[in-house]
């Protein structure tokens, strides 16, 4: 068995319909409600997402995710502070 | 157990089908109310348990936690922790779980059950689940949680009496409420445990059907996905005004019939007068937009129940914030195009103080219904039924000119609040978008119902008052056989006009107008029925009483009068009841009385442009 390869990047980068797992979110980039809010929403260290839609053309902004059977709508400002790793 | 009927309270996260399970609980009589001091619903209603004894069920605001990231779910809280000043502890919580959702879901019930208070489980929306391929072992998820699972199906009303009889067995449980520590770490563990027990509960899973993902494919496309949001929004103006035509011939009908009934009837006099000018003409002219008003409803509803409206909200996010606001704003704005009344109320999803007033001010420019009657009659009157091509009415395209002009003009607003009194940081957007679903018929004639209702109730209270107290005013006193002025001149309501109108005049505003804006301040629509008053008692003779209101005002104003006009009403906070909502949402008269100027100040400017330009143009 080989070591599995990764290739970490933020949430906002991520290419369509990619797979990839959360790694890390920097918390301290957003208010205490925001982090809260997207934890409620099950955006988490851990958490398997994958990048189904963006928005209206040349914004690209914001985001769609699935987190589990549900569709979660995400802007890139916090997009952009989400690290998350793409499984090999 | 206390004298009072128990006290049991509906929770879950928004979308779990919780207002399903309560209506199917229920049944229709409902009591909706507000928290003391808090601008949050409060939905009640009895049902029975098993034993036929009466229970009080009370509706909570959805949420995703209970730690809470919004007035809503606030609320939440502190009614199932038992302290919401105005609530009695409740005796039982039903968390209402999306069964096809359960791995998202089961954070927020297993932060309920950690609190120790008698809990059961209702297990909603099973045959969704079944036929997006799920299996699942409710009997596993109640050895899990610990509380009973109850499957359900609200919509079909299945497992309903089991679910009640649950309820009644845990009423006699005693219990004691434990604290909540908040912290990242505690979400963490709750979610991974969430995402376990989700994993054990699910016998097996397969594709099923992805219909709701490849719809999206369509409608959240880059491209594709804001043209066919146009193009909806474009339908429905169309529809407003083709699908209207019959209906209204119908109740245009009625009135006539009416109006010739009483006067068959009724002998020459002032109850004549008064029926057929007054209540008649006046209450009539604005039911009969009645049409206009339910397919516009009907259009919402629609876009509501089937799932759309949050793709809307994500397609718009990106302009939104550009002026300062968000996609979370696009839902309360979009139902403000119906009525900015429920339009405000909706603002209070909006966790970002700013982000709701800013809302809440640029709201009452979205073009509500009570504007249809307004521009309905002014357009049919001035701007002719031609096609303009592909099947497009000159007609639809004006009215769709004025929603576009009331909101560019409500972004503009937006923007300025945004860098002056509603100053503060750009928020986030982070919304669920749940799966499309097949809108059930029976909610939406129920919709639509209710809609009917508050429109004919209004046309039988304010607005009929409004026109009687101006019949009257211009009725009396009666101009003297020998005078050369008209009844309305010497009228005490045509001196209150003559008053104002050298104020309006720079707007191109006649005398008629200013005699109608008067009363049109309790509700728009009043306008029209106003217009309709005056122009019946100014009638010099029978031939020109029978006359159309259409044809009265083709004869009497200029068309940049008329497109003034127009113009005056996109901006024209002329609706006692926003008023009163902004200060109730507001909490005081600071917002509402901001409201009132800025609007009052921008319709004035705007009809005034719209004037000299048609004046300079040659209109």
């Amino acid at each position: 068995m080989n070591a599995p390869v990764t290739l970490a990047v933020t949430l906002d980068r991520l290419s369509m319909r990619q797979r990839a797992e959360i790694s890390a979110i920097d918390w301290d980039s957003m208010s205490e409600n925001e982090g809260a809010r997207l934890r409620a929403l099950g955006l988490d260290e851990g958490v398997e997402v994958e990048k189904l839609h963006k928005g209206m053309f040349g914004f690209s902004d914001p985001i769609a995710l699935k987190v589990g059977r549900m569709m979660i709508a995400v802007r890139k400002s916090h997009a952009s502070a989400i690290s998350v790793v793409i499984p090999a | 157990m206390s004298e009072a009927a128990p006290l049991i309270v509906l929770a879950g996260n928004p979308n779990a089908g919780k207002s399903a399970l309560f209506n199917a609980l229920t049944g229709a009589r409902q009591k909706i109310a507000n928290y003391p001091g808090v601008t949050v619903e409060r939905k009640s209603g009895h049902f029975q348990m098993a034993d036929g004894r009466p229970a009080e069920l009370v509706d909570l605001p959805g949420s995703y936690s209970l730690e809470p990231t919004s007035p809503d779910e606030a609320v939440t809280r502190s009614v199932i922790m038992g302290e919401q000043q105005g609530e009695r502890k409740p005796d039982a919580i039903i968390i209402v779980l999306d069964a096809a959702n359960l791995d998202n879901h089961l954070r927020f019930a297993l932060e309920v059950i950690a609190l120790g208070r008698p809990v059961v489980i209702a297990l909603n929306m099973m045959d969704l689940a079944e036929r997006d391929g799920l299996t699942l072992d409710p009997a596993k998820l109640e050895a899990e949680l610990g509380v009973p699972v109850i499957p359900t199906v609200a919509v079909r009303r299945r497992g309903l009496d089991h679910l009640s009889a649950a309820v009644e067995a845990r009423l006699t449980e005693k219990t004691d409420p434990l604290d909540i520590v908040v912290s990242k770490e505690r979400d963490h563990g709750l979610r991974k445990q969430a995402k376990k027990i989700a994993n054990l509960t699910v016998v097996s899973e397969t594709a099923g059907r992805r219909w709701s993902e490849r719809a999206d494919a369509m409608f959240l496309h880059p491209v594709a996905g804001p043209v066919i949001l146009l193009a909806i929004m474009f339908v429905m103006f169309q529809a407003v005004f083709a699908w209207s035509e019959a209906p209204i011939g119908w109740i245009e009908g009625a009135s006539e019939w009416a109006a010739v009934a009483v006067e068959a009837t009724l002998p020459e006099g002032f109850l004549r007068d008064f029926l057929i000018e007054g209540a008649i003409g006046g209450v009539g002219s604005v039911v009969v937009f009645l049409p206009q008003i339910l397919i516009l409803f009907l259009f919402i509803l629609l876009l509501e129940a089937s799932g759309y409206m949050t793709r809307a909200a994500f397609i718009m996010d990106r302009l939104m914030a550009s002026v300062g606001l968000s996609g979370r704003s696009f839902i309360p704005l979009l139902s403000s195009f119906a009525c900015a009344i429920p339009g405000i109320m909706a603002t209070r999803s909006i966790a970002d103080p700013k982000d709701r007033l800013t809302t809440i001010l640029v709201a009452p420019l979205m073009t509500c219904a009570a504007r249809l009657p307004v521009y309905a009659i002014i357009i049919g009157a001035f701007i002719p039924a031609r096609d303009v091509g592909l099947g497009v009415g000159l007609q639809g395209l004006v009215l769709f000119g004025l929603y576009i002009f009331g909101i560019v003009g409500a972004m503009l607003v937006a923007m300025v609040l945004r860098s002056t009194v509603a100053k503060g940081p750009n928020s986030g957007f982070l919304m669920e978008m749940p799966k499309y679903q097949m809108p059930r018929l029976r909610d939406i004639l129920l919709g639509l119902w209710q809609r009917a209702w508050i429109f004919l109730r209004r046309a039988g209270t304010i607005i009929f008052a409004a026109t009687v107290v101006l019949w009257l005013m211009l009725t009396y006193p009666k101009v003297p056989i020998d005078s050369p002025m008209s009844q309305v001149d010497y009228s005490a309501a045509g001196r209150i006009a003559n008053v104002i109108e050298p104020v309006v005049a720079p707007i191109g505003f006649n005398r008629d107008i200013a005699l109608a804006l008067i009363p049109a301040m309790a509700a728009r629509e009043v306008a029209v029925a106003a217009l309709a008053t005056t122009y019946a008692i100014d009638a010099p003779d029978e031939e020109a009483e029978a006359k159309s209101l259409t044809e009265r005002l083709q004869s009497s104003w200029s068309l940049p009068t008329a497109l003034a006009f127009l113009a005056w009403f996109v901006f024209a906070p002329q609706c006692l009841s926003t008023i009163a909502v902004t200060k109730r949402e507001t909490n005081g008269w600071k917002w509402p009385m901001f409201m009132l100027a800025y609007l009052f100040a921008l319709a004035y400017v705007a009809a005034g442009i719209t004037y000299w330009t048609a004046i300079a143009l040659g209109l």
